[in-house]
């Protein structure tokens, strides 16, 4: 480049190239720019060397630290796992029923509760444990309790399931399908419905659903209707239905029985989490005094219910 | 070539375009302006360091700091005021009355804030005085800056700046003080068990006053404010700013240049002290700049100088630049207080005094007690055993008084309902619970209401009503759920 030459008005030299009499001036780039380049050259080198960076067959190099994004999660999830670890341990120590008398650890359980809730309950009881009504699904915001509303007898449902097929001590009970096994005939399971309906109110008496009930119905729900804690048979007599409280649905109830699954969550929980669980739902507004019911064994949870 | 003929000595391509530093040595000067800064700087000052150890009686349950910003328990503490953190509107206020009394200071007497009590201001008086009482006045202080680096030199530079040093950490120190207990706090920081946060603030504090009042001074005024730059477009020809009376001055020259010549040189007699006093090194005479701060030091000069040489007071003074327009055409100025109380003027002192008066209502009417109410609204509504319909809300009582107050909550409305809470028996329910709450807090309690079967969605009130003798209370509105018609 022979015309290299200094350009009057600014006193700098061109860089000698001239399209259509357009020339360019010798302006570099500053200095502390071109260092800062050459520093990050430098940089990417060792960041190369030690980071995973070339992409590879199937992965990428590793580096020579050994980082990966997934590392660093573990690292991450062990480091908040160890940190909750005290308060767990402490939950895991802690009789549920004692859980209570010490407002922290209260506190802890509950925020722990209504996570674990929404992660293993939510599907069937609903994120609010209200369930859909009629479903099947108890409401556990409620005072009715089909096996217990105490702390401890939370904890044991929690832990055995019911009728849960992987677990032993499961809480388990059977009620005859009385219509489609030939127990009742399609007349008979009317008059029982009609007279189920009646217990609540809903319906006007039917003297030979009753008789019926007397010899078929009061070994699990109770001469009057009430429920037994001890075979989860519902309370008849209230306004909390769990397969519906129309007619129809009565009927169906009696005539194929139900049996309602709940798994156990021992082996699948731990017991810190259970616990949790337990505490959580029987904050949910319709737990029962834990002494109370040891006290009284099975009410029928409406004994506290009205004003 | 016409390039060359505007531009005749073009400039080297690498010259660079910062203009270096002109250093500013101030002479000491006295006179009424002078005495009014020194007044100023003694009261910012003492009100800056001292405030935090005033002490203000509030009780066993509160601190005892007349003015305290205390961040961890989110409470604002002056004197008789304490501000939560949801009346923060009051401090908003408060920052927009000083934004707008800005506005009103540079309408009324233009940059008195620049030139009185801007703390860059303040503190850089101050580090000059440093310097004078270390170095000596202006020529001293020249001298030894143009002298190369020697012992006495050496011995001088290492006091002047262990004093801007000790200055800048009380300053820094001080800062911290409004954020915690004063006491407690200074204790804590010399035996090494203050936060973190508390040495790095007074560290970086400490920096920025050793460097921006030491060393940088009127650079910030002249470079890095943008305040300067927002008073430019607020002064107009009616704003007292400082003058140099060209008229009256001009055409330079010595008093014996006007013995030998009467009548054919002005008063100013060219001796430069306005110059040299200047803080910001500006020299007035040019005309109104950004760098003039309108501290007044070169009135008090000049008015030295005229007193000398027996002539009036006043070439360099205090003016609107209507009234130079008068005085220049022969008429006589108006009084200062003219020029305090034009129109733009008032309307600032008025918007000023709304927003001040509508603070100190809202001051005197707010309440010390407070009710939120939050609904579950998962589930919205459940259904008893009984029939009854149950819904659950979370309440939050506040006292903001600092000592225990009873309390008592009542349903409004839903005239067959009854509530309870969680830390009570459900038998216990009834139209209304007392709850006690501790000073200064806020209590949260889960409450059920429950109704009759049959009860239709509707709305009532959560009433809070403090049950002591000063009473007061808080009322919220919420729904209450139940079954539809489905």
């Amino acid at each position: 480049m022979a015309n290299k030459r200094i350009d009057e008005p600014t006193g700098i030299e061109t860089v000698g190239h001239e399209w259509d009499g357009i020339e360019e001036l010798n302006n570099p780039l500053p200095r502390w720019w071109v260092i800062s380049f050459y520093l990050t050259i430098i940089f990417s080198i060792g960041y190369i060397v030690v980071y995973p960076a070339i992409p590879m067959l199937s992965k990428a190099t590793d580096g020579l630290w050994g980082w990966s994004s997934r590392g660093q999660l573990a690292d991450e999830t062990a480091r908040a796992e160890a940190a909750r670890k005290p308060v767990l341990d402490a939950i895991a120590a802690t009789p549920v029923e004692q859980i209570a008398s010490d407002p922290k650890l209260l506190a802890q359980a509950k925020a722990g509760g209504s996570a674990a809730f929404k992660q293993n309950c939510a599907q069937c009881h609903g994120s609010g444990g209200k369930s859909m009504p009629g479903n099947g699904y108890p409401n556990l915001t409620d005072t009715d309790w089909l096996w217990g509303g105490n702390v401890k007898d939370i904890e044991l449902t929690l832990v055995n399931g019911i009728r849960s097929p992987d677990h032993a001590a499961t809480r388990t009970s059977l009620m005859p399908s009385f219509g489609k096994d030939g127990i009742l005939t399609g007349a008979q399971v009317n008059d029982v419905a009609a007279h189920v309906l009646s217990l609540s109110g809903k319906g006007p008496a039917n003297a030979a659903g009753a008789a019926l009930f007397a010899a078929n119905c009061v070994a699990c729900h109770g001469a009057d209707g009430k429920g037994l804690r001890q075979f989860g048979a519902p309370n008849l007599t209230d306004q909390v239905w769990l397969y519906g409280g129309e007619k129809a649905q009565v009927v169906a109830s009696i005539h194929k029985a139900r049996a309602g699954v709940m798994p156990g969550w021992s082996g699948k929980l731990d017991t810190a989490t259970i616990k949790m669980l337990a505490v959580y739902v029987h904050s949910l507004g319709g737990g029962e005094d834990f002494t109370e019911a040891a006290a009284n064994p099975p009410a029928n949870g409406t004994g506290n219910a009205q004003p | 070539m016409v390039l060359e003929m505007l531009n005749p000595d073009p400039k080297p391509a690498t010259e660079s375009l910062y203009e270096k530093r002109q250093a500013v040595f101030p002479k000491a000067v006295d006179g009424r302006f002078r005495r009014f800064k020194w007044l100023v700087m003694i009261l910012t000052l003492g009100v800056y360091y001292l405030t935090p150890w005033l002490r203000w009686d509030r009780g066993p349950y509160a601190p005892d700091q007349a003015v305290l910003v205390d961040m961890a328990n989110r409470r604002f503490y002056m004197f008789g005021i304490e501000i939560w953190p949801h009346e923060f509107y009051f401090v908003a206020g408060m920052l927009i009355m000083a934004g707008i009394g800005l506005f009103v200071i540079t309408s009324a007497v233009g940059r008195a804030w620049c030139g009185y009590a801007c703390p860059q201001t303040v503190w850089t008086d101050l580090f000059q005085h440093v310097d004078r009482f270390v170095d000596g006045d202006r020529n001293a202080q020249m001298r030894l800056e143009a002298a190369p680096w020697g012992p006495q030199k050496i011995a001088r530079r290492a006091v002047k700046w262990t004093i801007y040093l000790a200055i800048s950490f009380w300053t820094g120190g001080a800062w911290i003080m409004y954020f915690a207990d004063a006491p407690t706090l200074t204790r804590e920081f010399w035996s090494g068990e203050a936060a973190g946060v508390a040495y790095a603030t007074v560290g970086v504090l400490t920096a920025t006053t050793f460097l921006l009042g030491g060393f940088m001074r009127e650079q910030v005024c002249v470079y890095m404010c943008p305040w300067p730059r927002i008073q430019t477009a607020m002064l107009d020809e009616k704003s007292l700013i400082v003058t140099y009376k060209d008229w009256r001055g001009e055409p330079r020259g010595s008093v014996k240049k006007a013995e030998k010549n009467p009548g054919g040189v002005g008063d100013c007699v060219d001796c430069n002290q306005c110059v040299n006093v200047c803080p910001t090194g500006y020299d007035i005479r040019n005309g109104p700049d950004i760098r003039c701060i309108t501290c007044a030091l070169c009135i008090d000069a000049c008015d030295s100088v005229m007193a000398q040489v027996g002539r009036p007071r006043g070439l360099i003074d205090y003016a609107t630049l209507d009234d130079c327009k008068i005085e220049r055409e022969g008429g006589h100025a108006r009084p200062v207080t003219r020029a305090l109380f034009h129109t733009r003027t008032l309307v600032y002192v008025g918007v000023w005094s709304a927003i001040g008066l509508a603070l100190l209502f809202a001051l005197g009417t707010r309440t010390h007690i407070d009710l939120t109410v939050q609904k579950d609204r998962n589930p919205p509504y459940t259904v008893q055993p009984s029939g009854e319909i149950r819904n659950d809300y979370t309440i939050k009582l506040r006292n903001m008084e600092n000592r225990p107050r009873p309390m008592e909550v009542s349903l409004v409305g839903l005239e067959q309902g009854v509530m309870w809470s969680d830390d009570m028996p459900r038998d216990q329910a009834a139209r209304s619970l007392k709850f006690n709450v501790d000073a200064d807090q806020t209590r949260p309690q889960r409450i059920y209401v429950v109704a009759p079967q049959g009860t239709k969605e509707t709305s009532f009130t959560f009433a809070l009503r403090a049950t002591d003798a000063e009473g007061g209370g808080d009322t919220n509105e919420v729904r209450f759920d139940a079954p539809g018609d489905e």
